[in-house]
């Protein structure tokens, strides 16, 4: 049994009235009931001090007990409730033996407290206690979590939510965190050593000789149609606020209300795709900034994405709440519900999905290959299933749909030597915004694309881009590593942007899997045909054979890093530092 | 998009990241909507916007000079004093290791019943690593001796998939008669073919000058998740005939096997399978001699074992 700490011993607080926030916890739940955080935030009263310790802690996850690194003895770390316009001041304090840091993710804020041990700061040493101070200057919902090797998956990360000066254009009667993780029993360095011994190593779902001859194209380039995650259910536990499935994780709601509900993929290497079965679901807010209300059946969560959603149950009956994970390996499950202990069914898992040509840059058909493949192909170019989506949500004008930049032709691969880095390089890229990912294809209903997401307000800065980098994703799933541009964080360290540029970065995946990339301090607008309404993301999924562009002011100074969010992929190079420079002088 | 735009906004971003550090929020509000008045992109949007800015901040912004003051020193391009000690974002160069006991077997047949082995490991990183090879048999008869081979091999990646190695190799043969040994240099190279073929396949030359070769190569066929067929083939030839070691010059043996394994995990997997091996040319008329068997069709039993 953990010995849970009362959360009156971690906040230091001035008098005043009001409610206490600041922190609260969602775990252990069984013995806390979760309530709606939602509250007249004028009441609220947000603490000056915020302090933070992070120990290993004995744990329960499910039945099992574990040791997982906690912050305030709590998976997830506890919520972290800020007001825009204040000054943070969180002191964190490491018990562990070894270093360990907290990144607060997605937040801007001054270089040394982007809490990156190596880029940012030293790391904070056993012992000893760091101090992070930074204004806020946003608002949403956040996360943060632990950057020092491969803690995060044990448990090290937790929400954040920044409440606006000004409400949000919407309007919600509950308000819940959706924290979604995926837990393994095993040492995550014992899971890396096995990756590095065999990549396939928790692929428990590969084809068989059954499919020996449709499988001839991917065999003869050295390739696995069925790689869609490293890691899976095979040693993965999916959780919601740190419960399992069977403990289910209940948010309550009076008919008629509105429900907010934060969606965070806190996981270190899982997709989820979001339903809940009997809803529609209007997305409000993605990576914490508002967007033009989508209303979907569906959504994708790359790891390290957030998404707010409000669903208006009418009927007086729980809902499942299902998180199903991209290879359908597993999920995690909670429930909406007028009381808690109830439950609704649980959807079945559908069958894992298969790569098709195009994640390998191929369009042209080939004979017998899986039924995707003859979706792909006639999706190419223009996307039926997108302009229905637009009909149907009612919300998204196209008439001001700017196409200066925004391309979403195929172009062939041209620069494609990374050497022995990389395997399999795809034939041509193109941007894949307008699709739903793999596994979402044929679904039947509306799920979330990239190209549904604009910015509540045209963007601040219209500028053209100065200047265009290109940053290919690269990879060599039979010896698992993982790069950009051919070369790991240690062959090649650093990525120049130039101070006061507007600089659009051009991604190219030659790799045959998704990453969900993400960049330090600054905003990556997406260039995803939304013109001024560019929606500003902090992780970007980009799919297979993908080329996507985003546009960043580079309005900061000093070094960010740019890494993609799966924590192995990170862990074994699949990073970079952003050096902020000076122009340099033109010459002429 | 005209030009005055273009300015409107990059004015606007400048005004907005003076708010980055809330020094003066109150003038900035205003300038903001005025800015947002010219700057007539969309009604609606521009309506909203106006909502924003036009309520009362509200007494809720902490402004602390001091602390604002200290933020823009932080902020500064000056490099950290103690940055050299810092430690590394990622350790992405760590050492890992492998060792595949792919066969460890009873290999039971008419003539003779043995016990063997094929053991392969590495040590290293991404690119460079020292590989360790042992394979070899004991025959369960007291006399009828056995043979061990081992190999230790530096390899670097040189293709996505393949390993370029090279190295030494030492066999042993003992039994009825004194006890051989040889030793060998070995170039060789190993990986994925296209079609999954799992090929080794390596040149030696021996202490005394002799050349010889050997292909292998393997394919494992998932029958279900866990049943899994893994058919081999072998093939050694040798440039010169070295009669010590029963080998003829030219193709010296051919063998095929095909295991079924049951994975009860990646770690250990039980498997039942058939071995034949046939002994051809030169080779095969020097083990006649010695009234040895040329044709040896056995069935084996045994685990696999993955660390
Ligand atoms: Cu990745």
């Amino acid at each position: 049994m953990p010995n849970f700490l009362h959360r009156r011993n971690f906040l230091r607080f001035t008098t005043g009235l009001g409610l206490v926030v600041g922190l609260d916890y969602f775990s252990p739940a069984y013995a806390k009931q979760i309530k709606s955080i939602k509250a007249d935030q004028t009441q609220l009263k947000y603490p000056e001090i915020i302090d933070l310790i992070i120990q290993e802690t004995g744990v329960k996850i499910g039945e099992q007990n574990a040791t997982g690194i906690t912050v305030n003895n709590s998976i997830p770390a506890p919520l972290i409730r800020l007001k825009e316009g204040q000054i943070a001041k969180i002191n964190v304090t490491n018990k562990l033996d070894e270093d360990t840091s907290i990144h607060w993710h997605g937040i801007i804020l001054p270089v040394k407290m982007d809490g990156v041990p190596g880029v940012s700061f030293a790391g904070i040493k056993p012992g000893q206690t760091f101090t992070y101070e930074f204004p806020i200057i946003q608002s949403g919902t956040y996360w943060y979590h632990g950057h020092s090797g491969l803690q995060e998956q044990r448990g090290h990360f937790g929400p954040i939510i920044i409440d606006p000066i000004e409400s949000d254009p919407f309007q919600y009667d509950k308000d819940y965190v959706v924290m979604l993780s995926d837990w393994t029993f095993e040492d995550p360095y014992d899971v890396l050593k096995n990756l590095k011994k065999m990549s396939s190593y928790y692929n428990n779902q590969k084809r068989t000789v059954e499919n020996l001859s449709e499988d001839s194209m991917w065999r003869q380039m050295r390739m696995d149609p069925t790689d869609i995650a490293d890691i899976t259910g095979a040693t993965y536990t999916y959780l919601i606020n740190g419960l399992v499935p069977e403990t289910n994780w209940t948010a309550i709601f009076k008919p008629g209300e509105k429900v907010r509900l934060r969606f965070i993929n806190g996981s270190a290497m899982t997709f989820f795709d979001v339903r809940i079965p009997g809803l529609k679901m209007t997305v409000v807010q993605a990576d914490g900034q508002n967007i033009q209300p989508v209303i979907v059946d569906e959504f994708r969560m790359g790891t390290a994405e957030t998404y707010d959603i409000i669903v208006e149950p009418k009927n007086e009956q729980a809902y499942t709440i299902f998180a199903e994970t991209m290879d359908r390996s597993g999920y995690a499950r909670g429930t909406l519900a007028i009381s808690q202990g109830m439950t609704a069914p649980i959807p079945k898992l559908r069958e894992r999905p298969v790569r098709s040509m195009k994640d390998m840059g191929m369009n042209h058909d080939m004979s017998g290959m899986n039924n995707n493949l003859h979706m792909n192909h006639d999706m190419s170019g223009m996307n039926s299933n997108s302009t229905m989506n637009h009909d149907m949500s009612g919300m998204n004008s196209n008439s001001t749909m700017n196409h200066d930049m925004f391309n979403d032709e195929a172009v062939p691969n041209i620069s494609n030597d990374f050497g022995v880095r990389n395997a399999g390089v795809p034939m041509m890229v193109q941007s894949r915004l307008n699709e739903p990912g793999i596994g979402l294809e044929n679904t039947g209903t509306r799920v979330l694309v990239y190209s549904d997401l604009r910015n509540i307000a045209p963007g601040y800065d219209q500028r053209k881009p100065d200047r265009e980098i290109e940053l290919h994703l690269t990879g060599n799933m039979e010896r698992y590593m993982w790069s950009f541009n051919g070369k790991k964080y240690s062959e090649e360290k650093e990525i120049a942007f130039y101070k006061g540029e507007r600089l659009r970065l051009t991604f190219i995946n030659q790799t045959m899997m998704e990453h969900p990339i993400h960049l330090h301090g600054m905003w990556m607008e997406l260039d995803n045909g939304a013109g001024q309404y560019k929606p500003r993301k902090h992780t970007i999924i980009v799919k297979p054979a993908e080329k996507l562009s985003v546009e960043i002011n580079v309005d900061v100074s000093g070094k960010w890093p740019l890494h993609c969010h799966l924590l192995y992929h990170m862990k074994v190079g699949m990073f970079r530092t952003v050096a902020i420079m000076d122009h340099p002088v033109e010459a002429g | 998009m005209s030009l005055k735009t273009i300015i409107y906004s990059s004015f606007l971003t400048g005004l907005l990241s003076c708010i980055n550090f809330l020094t003066d929020v109150s003038t900035v509000k205003s300038e903001i909507i005025q800015n947002l008045e010219k700057f007539k992109l969309n009604e609606t949007i521009i309506n909203s916007n106006q909502d924003i800015f036009t309520q009362d901040f509200g007494e809720n912004i902490v402004t602390n000079e001091s602390l604002n003051q200290e933020f823009a020193q932080q902020d500064d391009e000056t490099p950290n004093k103690d940055e050299e000690n810092w430690p590394s974002p990622i350790e992405d160069d760590e050492i890992f290791w492998f060792l595949l006991v792919d066969q460890l077997e009873y290999r039971g047949s008419d003539s003779k019943d043995f016990f063997r082995w094929d053991i392969e490991g590495w040590v290293g990183g991404d690119y460079e690593r020292i590989w360790l090879k042992t394979e070899g048999e004991v025959a369960f008869a007291k006399d009828d001796g056995g043979e061990a081979e081992i190999q230790l091999l530096y390899g670097y990646l040189i293709a996505p998939f393949w390993d370029l190695q090279v190295g030494l190799r030492y066999d042993r043969i003992y039994g009825s008669e004194d006890d051989r040994g040889r030793a060998f240099a070995v170039i060789g190279l190993e990986g994925l073919a296209p079609d999954l073929y799992e090929v080794d396949t390596a040149l030696f030359i021996s202490e005394n000058g002799d050349l010889s070769a050997r292909f292998q190569v393997e394919q494992e066929l998932l029958i279900t998740q866990k049943l899994i067929l893994q058919p081999r083939f072998e093939i050694n030839v040798a440039a010169q005939k070295v009669e010590n070691f029963g080998i003829g010059s030219g193709v010296n043996d051919i063998e095929l096997g095909l295991r079924l394994r049951y994975e009860i995990n990646r770690n250990y997997a039980p498997y039942l399978g058939i071995n034949w091996i046939r002994l051809v040319g030169e080779t095969e008329n020097l083990a006649r001699k010695d009234g040895e068997s040329v044709d040896n069709f056995s069935v084996v039993g045994g685990i696999r074992m993955l660390f």
